[in-house]
């Protein structure tokens, strides 16, 4: 189990790998699958292994040159394709190109009676028969363990499966062989006993009504991987798993700058506004602004002609665009003109993965240049915070991809420290703006401070701002009678002095 | 619940045939001890209990790996009961005569069983 470590190390290198093409798992395994080795994937009933067994063929057959063959116990041939139809493929030209096979085989108990001593040969020379006529790579065997409920002579079908995969492994190709996860082992028959390269364990679990999937590689011998468990969801285009810590940065950085709808506040940030496909967080307490600033960036998005997606999980459109129209920012006609798309939906009406494969969609359909979340906060409601990291994650890698410049709120539960309740999402995040409500001499004071701006010159300041009918406006910060407003030590060094007195003479008249 | 009464015919009958005539196949891989010894236990169990009304059908899997398929074959040897239908798999070599016996209806399954 344990060689010597420079052995180790040799193997970590020399382990072939059959790419999944499955988003994020080729990440957590750092390749794929062993390649010309069988791998085990088990779970719960309904996990999604058959799914994702599918889903390593028709890749397999479709990106990666390599013919597959489906042999399942489970599942009829018709039920397959509907199978695949609901993710998206029609199987047809594949298996009339003859890269793909599928076949089923049925285990009826009740037809078979046992006489004496048999083996399995009937499977292998059928299982090599489909192998050699299309020249497949790869197989899949869903869910062999069907065999013991057909045959009771275990001792016999145990060393038959040792056989199996064996041959397999002689045959040089990549095998998935799924099991049903049993009591007190990982498989009701301990297939993990034979299938030792490879281990990967798929969950479905429900957490307060919503339910989540899991994936987690138990083991993977000769190669590093991920050994944490990551959140997975199936929609409409297959498998996405989302890797919590082994997210490779390798985006690209895009030049150029995009407004955020408030001249004042461009001009905190290098006065251009946000980096174009960068990700914005703006957090704050209950009314501190986040919304009507997220408007403001989705507004001037719209103004430019660029075509923006606001996710609502707070409010609905109408409301949202009548509440903005109260400081001077109208939404109708982007919306109508279809510029703007506003997607409202409460947070808790589906699972965090029902979420996360909504927005990715409605990203892939809509191909907008901006994005908003509003809040991101109320989806830490629909799942524990590693997920909402996790997913978060994944969103943003996505939209970056895309160039997308994405501005995210969060609601600061606690005001005093705002940087420990954004669910350690701030790193993910290049610029973050703090919005606070202070209270100070019988009035609700509006403040804004820029907290990070990754790759730019940015104002330092904490910046007074108001909300009014002609918009938003930030305003200098001034020392005032004696009285500390906040930052009120770099007013010296802004110069602030001379125009003090004009602003504070502004302010109170707007008031 | 009965296993007949869940099954249905699944392959049509060809000619009709006599009532009674059992038309058996036997698939084996290669010329094995195994693949002997069930062809031959096949013919001693025709010969004393189905004299006359019977007919085997040798299938080599080794030779024709694509009939796998259509009989839904796993291990090997297999004895298919084509007719009289319903369809009966029997698996192994037949060495067991009793239960060879019961999976070609020429006996009444064991109490509790049927």
């Amino acid at each position: 189990m344990s060689p010597k470590p420079a052995a180790r190390r040799a193997l970590v290198r020399s382990v072939p790998k059959s790419p999944t093409g499955i988003q994020g798992l080729d990440e957590i395994t750092g390749g794929g699958l062993p390649r010309g080795r069988p791998t085990l994937i088990c779970g719960g009933p309904g996990c999604g292994k058959t799914i994702l067994s599918l889903e390593f063929l028709i890749n397999g057959a479709r990106q990666f040159g390599e013919p597959g063959v489906f042999l399942s116990f489970e599942e009829t041939v018709e039920d397959l394709m509907l199978n695949l139809a609901s993710l998206g493929f029609d199987p047809r030209s594949l298996l009339a190109r003859k890269q793909l096979s599928l076949d089923y085989v049925r285990v009826e108990p009740d037809e078979i009676q046992e006489t004496g001593t048999y083996d399995l040969d009937g499977l292998f020379i059928r299982l090599g028969h489909a192998i050699d006529s299309i020249g497949a790579k790869r197989v899949v065997l869903d869910t062999i363990e069907t065999l013991f409920s057909g045959l009771s002579q275990t001792r016999l079908l145990r060393a038959e499966l040792r056989r199996l995969f064996t041959w397999l492994r002689t045959k040089g190709v990549t095998a998935v062989v799924t099991g049903e996860r049993g009591n007190g082992g990982m498989t009701r028959h301990g297939l993990e006993e034979y299938i030792t390269d490879c281990v990967i364990l798929l969950d479905h679990r429900v957490n307060e009504q919503n339910a989540t999937r899991r994936l987690r590689v138990v083991k993977y011998r000769g190669s590093t991987h991920g050994a944490n468990e990551s959140p997975f969801f199936i929609d409409e285009s297959g498998i996405s798993v989302l890797p919590i810590a082994s997210l490779g940065l390798q985006h690209r950085a895009f030049p150029g700058r995009v407004s955020t709808g408030v001249k004042d506040l461009d001009e905190m940030l290098g006065g251009k506004g946000y980096l174009r496909g960068s990700s914005i967080l703006v957090s704050g307490g209950a009314g501190t602004g986040k919304t009507s600033l997220a408007g403001y960036f989705a507004g001037a998005a719209c103004r430019r002609g660029e075509s923006s997606l606001y996710f609502a999980f707070e409010e609905s459109a109408a409301q949202i665009v009548r509440n903005l129209r109260s400081i001077d920012l109208d939404l109708q006609p982007w919306l109508r003109k279809g510029l703007l798309r506003v997607h409202a939906a409460r947070p808790t009406t589906s699972g965090l993965e029902g979420h996360l494969s909504a927005m990715h969609r409605l990203i892939e359909e809509t191909r907008p240049r901006v994005v908003v979340v509003d809040p991101i906060s109320n989806l830490i409601a629909v799942g524990t915070s590693i997920e909402v990291k996790a997913m978060l994650a994944r969103l943003i890698d996505f939209m970056k991809v895309r160039q997308v410049t994405a501005l995210f709120t969060s609601l600061t539960i606690d005001e005093g420290h705002p940087e420990g309740t954004d669910v350690g999402i701030s790193s993910f995040m290049d610029t973050w703006l703090v919005l606070r409500n202070v209270e100070a001499n019988g009035e609700r004071i509006r403040r804004l401070n820029v907290l990070k701006s990754r790759g730019m010159p940015h104002s330092n300041q904490v910046r007074e701002f108001v909300l009014t009918g002609h918009g938003m406006k930030l305003l200098d910060v001034v020392r005032h009678q004696g009285r500390v407003l906040v930052g009120s030590e770099r007013v010296a060094h802004v110069g602030g002095g001379a125009v003090a007195a004009r602003r504070t003479a502004r302010r109170s008249a707007r008031r | 619940m009965s296993p007949k009464s869940a099954r249905r015919p699944r392959i049509p009958r060809k000619a009709p045939a006599t009532p009674g005539f059992f038309d058996l196949r036997l698939y084996v891989a290669g010329q094995t001890a195994r693949s002997l010894a069930a062809l031959a236990n096949l013919k001693r169990i025709c010969d004393e209990h189905l004299e006359g009304r019977y007919r085997i059908e040798v299938i080599d899997l080794l030779e024709h790996p694509q009939l796998a398929r259509g009989d839904q074959i796993l291990a090997l040897p297999t004895l298919v009961r084509k007719l009289p239908q319903p369809i009966r798999k029997l698996v192994g070599d037949l060495s067991d005569t009793e239960r060879a016996l019961v999976g070609l209806d020429l006996r009444p399954r064991a109490p509790g069983k049927s």
